[in-house]
């Protein structure tokens, strides 16, 4: 089979089969490409993965770009990034279309509302997650960039695109002071 | 105009999310409010709609907001949005992988960004919170409804079973049944 075809069918797959965003897809990713394909070897895999995680945008869909691109050039990241869409984008309008009807149901309307309750707890699990991905450093700089970001966002109401941009800089500087302050150290 | 003005807010918010999909809900929170395109309370549906089908969270967020605000064509723009800053910026890095690894700038930047994620994802917590529990806003009567008690009740069951690992599908399966049972028991 041609390959971009094969990459595009792979990934509609792992789209089509994932629930609950990027993270689920990881493994699903590496069973696919690494033993049933053989595209690529674990080690590259887990260096896509990382370089996934540090990048903006989905980590599915940037997971997918790359992958496409290694196996098979730009043609590739333009298949398997589509196919790892498309599930998605279809189930969705679907859904989309028939809730707009649903909603106005009144089962349907006290379903959603308990949901809500649910959709808190979600939101509290990836916050712990998180939280325990960051607090492994233990730095006081973590913390307070972690309460800066939370106060301006969500009192202060300042655009996430700016906190992000500020943020960003400031571990950058941060780190590049650091290290210049360790290097003195040893002098 | 409102095609454009939703590309641009999704690669906007394509470019800017590190960390996934929950990242996400505080910056399609301001875009929403500004634009008028949903409320605070579809926002939470879309939320829960987007956990418990396949795909990633982003892309099932950008095709549910698109489709709500303009039809299929705002979906496929949404969604386009969305994709394309990862997209570009992937190739760009997949061509000069080694160097960008090992970048001393790199981890820096993202030393900076984890724990900005971390406080981004409690932004959104707080406001669907207050969306949740406070809809029209916070006051003492809100104390004394049975609706209040029941799902502050519903969200400390639904946040051991998430802790427990159970899967988020079973979780909004579950919570759909009370809010059902809640509602006509109730009879709001």
């Amino acid at each position: 089979m041609n390959k971009n075809l094969e990459l595009f069918l792979t990934f509609m797959k792992i789209g089509a089969f994932t629930f609950g965003g990027g993270y689920a897809m990881i493994p699903l990713i590496q069973k696919e490409v690494c033993e049933n394909k053989k595209w690529l070897n674990e080690k590259e895999i887990s260096d896509i993965v990382a370089i996934s995680e540090s990048t903006p945008g989905p980590i599915a869909i940037n997971a997918a770009t790359f992958v496409g691109y290694k196996t098979s050039g730009f043609l590739g990241a333009c298949m398997a990034t589509l196919g790892v869409v498309l599930p998605s984008f279809l189930i969705i309008s679907l859904i989309s279309m028939i809730l707009t009807h649903f909603q106005s149901i009144r089962p349907v309307r006290y379903a959603f509302m308990g949901i809500r309750a649910a959709v808190l707890a979600l939101i509290l699990k990836a916050l712990w997650m998180m939280f325990h991905q960051v607090k492994k450093k233990k730095q006081p700089f973590s913390y307070a960039i972690m309460g800066l970001s939370l106060v301006l966002t969500a009192f202060l109401k300042i655009d996430a695109v700016f906190v992000i941009i500020g943020c960003g800089l400031f571990g950058l500087i941060w780190s590049l002071l650091n290290r210049k302050e360790q290097s003195n150290g040893t002098d | 105009m409102v095609l454009i003005k939703l590309f641009l807010a999704f690669l906007k918010i394509g470019a800017f999310t590190f960390g996934g999909g929950y990242a996400m809900i505080a910056m399609i929170q301001a875009e929403a409010e500004r634009q008028g395109w949903l409320t605070q309370e579809e926002l939470v549906d879309f939320v829960a709609l987007s956990e418990s089908t396949p795909g990633p969270l982003a892309v099932n967020m950008a095709t549910f907001v698109g489709m709500r605000t303009c039809g299929v064509l705002g979906a496929i723009i949404a969604t386009l949005g969305i994709v394309l800053p990862s997209f570009i910026i992937i190739l760009i890095i997949a061509k000069c992988f080694e160097k960008y690894e090992k970048s001393k700038a790199v981890g820096g930047i993202m030393s900076g960004l984890k724990p900005a994620v971390v406080g981004m994802i409690g932004a959104a917590f707080i406001s669907v919170t207050r969306t949740v529990f406070f809809p029209s806003g916070i006051s003492i009567s809100v104390f004394s409804s049975a609706g209040f008690w029941i799902f502050l009740g519903l969200f400390a069951v639904t946040t051991v079973l998430a802790f427990k690992k159970v899967h988020p599908i079973k979780i909004i399966i579950l919570s759909a049944v009370i809010g059902i049972g809640a509602g006509y028991g109730l009879g709001l």
